[in-house]
């Protein structure tokens, strides 16, 4: 009876510590807490899966709860793409019906996490036909979509769901004629200075580096900051090391040995910004801890590390498995030289085929030509040039226009007919484009040789007009 | 006084179209307000909001884009008129506000429809819908007024005529490669706008 008594204590004992464990996990993180993931989290969130907040940002949150939480990290990229199937247009009451087959006004309908055995491209969840829950009737209007599967609308090359901008029917119809390479195939170079870049006058000299003794650069350091556009634009050694620091007394004080993204936020925003959004730098977000602060300092507050190869999906170099990515990592200190940190950064990670094909290909034959001075200002096409292109940003309230480096390097890749316009129509036309990135291994030779895939879209939308009878003499398709 | 001083300057420096944007948004606002404090009846708010949209679309139709576009030729209008640099349709102008008012508030909800649309989706998708596009269309100056339950919800639907109130409309709407009628004329009906107010249970 007493051996009982003592088993069903300990039994007890046992359990409630152990469930502890388990909540404390849960709610403030630590070591437990990736034993608690219900799934594997998609490709676009496992870096920050034990951020659990990140999406949870409540422990009973609602329906909206999470809805927010998956805007606050989406939010620009949708409205920069013109969703084509806002929430806005789906709150109407008449499409009410609509929204009892498919709840359109919440990512989560289509993009569950944590189900990796139903998880498709893009994160999607539905089946793939899900387009016919509303679209079922389109043969009607269009004969030439009356016999086609609706596993194929967002599959084919010729449309998507969100992002539209490359693939509607007007725009196929206005670049039906481009030819395959553009008569000028040049892509805009400059990227805007960061304003901060105008306030100070130039360094010339090595001395005046404000460093403090104790912290000076070698010769080399010194050599290279001052051939650099930092140093040309009045960023001495404190501009980076001490940011803020307006005293020699102050600099040595602040001194950081190594500055972080949070350095070269204070004057390359939106290049940070956007690196925090992109795979490299998702896990320096700010607010992405593993573990909170609480229960009587038992736990702490802990961010997420930066990236390593090694947590990478994608396959990487065993050298490089635990390098910390960071700004430096690919723009290396003092030198920042852009031109390695185009490729070579990029090629000493990724070992994929697409990566591996890259050197001798087309493009990087291009690379090397410009780089050697043969090829024009422009005219080549480095890792960056597509995967973290120059773009233009438009202040909404002032309309200035900005040319950045996007730094979100998956920004143009779900899907990849996001990077039609912005990257590959600076040098090729638009069917051109279409057919080869529809091509899987055309991809995978990283774009040596000519599409074998054919989208045919801008056929059929030209087909439509003649049949109409509108533009009876439009140009043949250019292929 | 000195705060009131303040913001007739702040009002002032608004551009013409964001003072026409500021009057629209608080004739809408007074409208609400009305009809909160007076306990007016549905179709009284719905034929309010009404003729502040029929107002402001007719503005936007007549004065902007039939003026500049249709006589002046400066600009044109277009569906695509960011990737063009041109002025959006009156339609689109249209939905553009139901869109964000559909952001702000579920109070009530509006749209353009036809029996004769462009885009598809601008159909008529319910019997109310459908009957009243059809009512307003046969019985020129008349508006349609009914009920009806979507999801689960009780509506007050008003429909009221929207008619080709300039050459614009016309020409635009024969012309469209979409455009399943061809024979439009200045005054004809060729659309609607729906108005639903969710009714108290």
């Amino acid at each position: 009876m007493v051996r009982n008594a003592k088993f069903w204590t300990i039994w007890v004992i046992a359990t409630l510590a152990g469930g502890a464990v388990l909540v404390a996990g849960m709610f403030y993180g630590g070591k437990s807490r990736a034993n608690l993931l219900i799934g594997a989290t998609s490709h676009g969130h496992h870096q920050i899966e034990l951020a659990c907040n990140a999406c949870h940002t409540k422990a009973f949150g609602s329906a909206s709860d999470m809805q927010n939480a998956c805007m606050s990290c989406h939010a620009d990229d949708l409205k920069t793409s013109k969703d084509s199937h806002p929430k806005k247009k789906f709150t109407d009451p008449r499409n009410a019906d609509r929204l009892q087959k498919l709840a359109a006004t919440e990512c989560i309908t289509c993009h569950t996490e944590h189900k990796p055995e139903i998880t498709r491209t893009g994160g999607v969840t539905l089946p793939v036909d899900y387009c016919e829950l509303c679209h079922r009737d389109v043969g009607k209007d269009r004969p030439s979509h009356k016999d086609l599967a609706f596993s194929t609308c967002a599959n084919a090359g010729c449309h998507n769901y969100h992002d539209n901008r490359a693939l509607y029917e007007d725009f196929l119809e206005k670049h039906a004629g481009d030819s395959v390479i553009a008569e000028k195939p040049i892509i805009a170079l400059k990227a805007s200075p960061p304003d901060s870049a105008h306030a100070q006058s130039p360094i010339t000299q090595i001395a005046e580096a404000d460093a403090p003794a104790k912290h000076a650069g070698s010769e080399k350091i010194n050599g290279d900051w001052l051939a650099t556009a930092h140093a040309q634009a009045g960023v001495n050694c404190s501009g980076c090391h001490a940011v803020g620091a307006k005293s020699a007394a102050d600099i040595a004080a602040r001194w950081n040995e190594k500055p972080d993204h949070n350095a070269c936020k204070s004057c390359h925003q939106q290049e940070v910004k956007t690196f925090t959004q992109g795979r490299h730098g998702m896990r320096l977000a700010d607010g992405l801890r593993t573990e909170e602060a609480g229960l009587l300092g038992f736990f702490e507050n802990k961010p997420l590390t930066p990236m390593r190869p090694a947590l990478a999906r994608l396959p990487m170099q065993s050298k490089a498995s635990e390098r910390a990515v960071t700004c430096t990592t690919c723009h290396g200190a003092h030198a920042f030289n852009t031109a390695k940190a185009e490729v070579d950064a990029c090629l000493s990670c990724h070992d994929d085929q697409h990566t591996r094909s890259y050197v001798g290909s087309p493009h990087h034959k291009l690379f090397e030509a410009e780089i050697a001075g043969s090829g024009s200002k422009g005219s080549g096409v480095s890792c960056a040039t597509c995967h973290m292109p120059r773009e233009t940003h438009e202040n909404p309230d002032t309309y200035e226009e900005k040319l950045l480096v996007t730094h979100d390097q998956n920004a143009n890749l779900r899907p990849n007919e996001k990077m039609i316009r912005s990257v590959c129509m600076n040098c090729h036309g638009l069917g051109f484009s279409i057919d080869s990135l529809a091509d899987q291994s055309l991809i995978a030779r990283n774009f040596t040789g000519r599409p074998s895939v054919r989208v045919e879209s801008i056929q059929w939308v030209m087909n439509r007009l003649k049949e109409r009878g509108v533009k009876a003499d439009a140009p043949e398709v250019v292929k | 006084m000195t705060k009131l001083a303040s913001k007739q300057e702040w009002i002032m420096k608004l551009s013409t179209p964001a003072k026409i944007a500021c009057a629209s948004a608080l004739g809408v606002l007074l409208v609400g307000a009305a009809a909160s404090a007076k306990g007016l009846e549905y179709k009284d708010v719905a034929d309010m909001l009404h003729s502040v949209m029929e107002s402001d679309r007719t503005v936007y139709t007549r004065k902007v884009v039939n003026r500049l576009a249709v006589k002046e030729k400066v600009i044109k209008a277009s569906e695509h008129h960011e990737d063009e640099k041109t002025l959006p349709l009156p339609a689109q102008m249209f939905r553009f506000g139901a869109e964000m008012v559909a952001e702000k508030t579920d109070k009530f909800s509006y749209s353009l429809l036809s029996v004769w649309p462009i885009n598809k989706q601008n159909a008529p998708r319910t019997d109310v819908e459908k009957s009243g596009l059809e009512f307003v269309a046969a019985n020129k100056g008349q508006n349609f007024y009914g009920e009806e339950t979507l999801g689960g919800k009780k509506y007050f639907t008003a429909v009221y005529a929207d008619t080709a109130v300039a050459q614009a409309c016309v020409s635009c709407h024969n012309e469209h490669k979409d455009t399943p009628r061809k024979d439009f004329k200045m005054g004809d009906v060729m659309g609607g706008v729906v108005i639903r107010i969710p009714m108290a249970e």
